[in-house]
């Protein structure tokens, strides 16, 4: 398409809810004027415009489709009889289910904790040093980039030639010149994840480190220069007083990451698909949504032991979100 | 005083260590997308701002283009194809002496004839008898290659590879994404915050809980809605508002949680002294609301219109792969299969999608930081 059809489809799509609301709102303050009795009407309307979009938003591409997914997942391939647990049974038996599983549970505990441990370091590294705001924003630019322009960048760090060329890879090179051999990196079984995961850590430790550097500043100082007055090293500071002071920032920085592990994808995608042994749930899911015409059932099962993941997260705000509405 | 100073040394050599492993990769795409596709396949990107030293092999023309100059036959031409900034030091004829000469001297075929190469890739082939062979005859070069960068890869990714038509579709997919959820959120989240009704407190609960479900509990559902829709009128699966449709679902709850907070923080009595003196639930929104949440909204857009631009899976379920629907991230994962060895149109398409959401970064960044401060969670 050019670009001005382009633009125009786009400005009609964005006008026609502006639309929607100005309207509606003016129907409904016109025919207040005319019949000034029916208060309790004019704001229950009122109410149906200001949420009824977004509630059916919300109903269809959230609220319907958890429920259809769980149902779909005990129906076979079309989606159209009932199978009972044959899916589940089936995942339970497939190697690739069980290495995504695997490789889920690793990539959990890794990169949460080497994400938010590297920006813990950095944000206190930063805070000591005149160029700090400058270190923080070529550490938390990653975050900007998406996943595959990440995978792209990666994919030429670990770039792989036979031994005796030149190598274009950064970190082939550094093995070189260390003496080692050169090394094809994300065909390595086992070790090939680790080498996806700092991807993700590259990324998201950005995203710690900011959080950080705000929380830090709430610190009292004077809880810190009585420390040291008292003679207690930078290092026993680190771990005695500001690694206590921030557990709550660690935690909400923890369920932010897990959360995204969870559903990591395009990483997986673009860098090995799931070969030499990298599969994760979320690309299975994808694969069987459209291997050999697309597997509903399959794939539902997938996508429900993502859900499945985030669950205790989920109770936990909600518990969180009751505790608050009491206040 | 003086343990000051080593700990203080040691946090800024340490930081720089972070630093420098956090910025190289990214710098060294950047670099490489600006440098020759054929120096870029056979050195690494750290090499190029020296002159490097490289060993090629060329090959001379065959015999169309010889020429008779007296008694002898000459084939008179340029190593290089295209005009190279390079510069030949040394030259060879055969593969085990691949240095023998001094660039300027005359070299001894098998066959007897002569070569002279010169600096800059002229060369001079001289024989008694008159060239035979259709296939020219092969020459090692040693030669210096300056450090030089070229625009040359952005114009083959734009023009050729359709990443410049690509680019235009994911601004055709984000500024919608963005700016409806936007729209139809902030009359959601002032609902929820100012206006008394049934049920509000459970849609506040099922907010919540939406922040984090996955959105690949949703893909097979639409997927099934969007293909049963198609058919049912005739219109294609996936198109444009389709996706826009998807990306609003799905940043819906996010949207709504991070304006509720906001909304929530304004003071209750300026809503009050709206309504006395007569002012509809709308007149406040337009007139008090809006002009209130400028920083917020700007917040949020940033927030959603980089994750549109950045998302791949949902571009890739409900948008076709043919190139006036193709965006950015599903069109570089398909040069990561098609041209995996390409890294000159690798290297620069990767950019060309990051050109946008680093622009954003580097002129938006209080914004991003303080949206992302406020609540990250995304389902």
């Amino acid at each position: 398409m050019s670009i001005f059809s382009l633009a125009l489809t786009v400005l009609v799509g964005v006008l026609f809810f502006v639309a929607f609301f100005h309207f509606s709102n003016f129907l409904l303050d016109y025919f207040r004027v005319k019949s000034s009795k029916k208060f309790d009407l004019e704001n229950s309307l009122r109410v149906v415009i200001f949420i009824g979009p977004a509630f059916i938003v919300l109903f269809v591409f959230i609220i319907y489709p958890v429920f259809e997914t769980i149902r779909l997942s005990f129906y076979d391939k079309l989606g159209e009889n009932f199978v009972g647990l044959y899916n589940y049974a089936w995942a339970i038996k497939d190697p690739d289910f069980k290495r995504s599983i695997i490789n889920n549970l690793g990539w959990l505990i890794v990169v949460p904790t080497l994400s938010t441990f590297f920006g813990l370091v950095i944000a206190n590294l930063a805070d000591r040093v005149w160029w700090g705001s400058i270190a923080k924003s070529i550490i938390f630019m990653p975050m900007a980039i998406s996943f595959v322009g990440a995978g792209v960048i990666w994919k030429f760090m670990y770039d792989y030639r036979g031994p005796g060329d030149q190598q274009i890879g950064l970190l082939n090179a550094i093995a070189v010149t260390l003496g080692f051999e050169p090394q094809a990196w994300l065909t390595i079984p086992i070790w090939n994840n680790f080498f996806l995961m700092a991807i993700m850590i590259w990324i998201q430790t950005g995203l710690a480190l900011v959080i950080f550097s705000a929380a830090l500043r709430t610190i009292p100082k004077e809880t810190l220069d009585a420390a040291r007055i008292d003679g207690a090293s930078e290092l026993k500071i680190f771990w005695k007083i500001i690694i206590p002071y921030l557990e709550q920032t660690i935690l909400v920085i923890w369920t932010i990451i897990t959360l995204l592990v969870l559903k990591v994808f395009d990483i997986i995608y673009a860098m090995t698909n799931g070969q030499w042994q990298t599969e994760v749930l979320a690309n299975l899911m994808y694969d069987w949504m459209f291997r050999g015409g697309g597997d509903k059932g399959r794939g539902s099962v997938l996508a429900f032991c993502i859900l499945i993941g985030v669950i205790p997260i989920l109770a936990w705000n909600l518990y969180k979100h009751r505790q608050d509405q009491k206040v | 005083m003086k343990k000051l100073t080593i700990t203080s040394i040691f946090s800024q050599l340490l930081l720089l260590i972070f630093v420098i492993a956090w910025i190289a990769p990214t710098f060294g795409l950047f670099i490489s997308s600006l440098r020759d596709k054929d120096v870029l396949a056979i050195s690494g990107w750290w090499t190029s701002f020296t002159t490097t030293e490289v060993n090629e092999i060329y090959r001379t023309k065959g015999n169309d283009a010889q020429i008779k100059e007296g008694d002898y036959y000459y084939i008179k031409s340029n190593l290089f194809r295209e005009n190279k900034v390079k510069e030949i030091f040394r030259f060879g004829v055969t593969s085990k002496n691949i240095d023998e000469f001094k660039v300027g001297e005359t070299a001894l075929f098998k066959d007897g004839t002569e070569i002279t190469v010169l600096e800059n890739g002229d060369y001079i082939w001289k024989s008694q008898n008159e060239f035979k062979k259709k296939k020219g005859k092969r020459v090692f070069v040693s030669a210096k290659s300056p450090p030089s960068f070229t625009l040359d890869n952005y114009k083959e990714v734009l023009l050729k590879e359709g990443l410049g038509q690509a680019f235009l579709n994911t601004f055709a997919v984000a500024l919608p994404a963005t700016l409806i959820p936007l729209i139809i959120c902030s009359f959601f989240a002032y609902a929820l915050t100012w206006m008394k009704f049934y049920g509000r407190d459970i849609l506040l609960a099922t907010i919540i809980a939406s922040l984090v479900v996955p959105l690949q509990m949703s893909l097979i559902p639409i997927l099934t809605i969007y293909n049963d829709f198609g058919a049912l009128f005739g219109v294609a699966a996936k198109s444009f508002p389709g996706i826009w449709m998807a990306h609003t679902g799905f940043g819906l709850a996010s949207t709504t949680f991070l304006l509720w907070n906001f909304l929530k923080s304004l003071p209750q009595e300026m809503m009050e002294a709206a309504k006395v003196d007569g002012a509809t639930h709308y007149d406040t929104f337009i007139r008090i609301v809006v002009p209130l949440s400028i920083p917020a909204f700007a917040s949020i857009f940033i927030l959603q219109f980089l994750w549109v631009w950045n998302d791949l899976l949902v571009g890739l379920v409900f948008l076709d792969k043919h190139p006036s629907e193709i965006i950015l991230t599903a069109k570089l994962k398909e040069l990561l299969g098609s041209r995996g060895e390409n890294w000159e149109i690798l290297t620069t398409g990767a950019f060309v999608s990051m050109i946008v959401p680093l622009f954003i970064f580097f002129s938006l960044q209080k914004y991003f930081i303080r949206g992302l401060v406020a609540g990250s969670i995304k389902g």
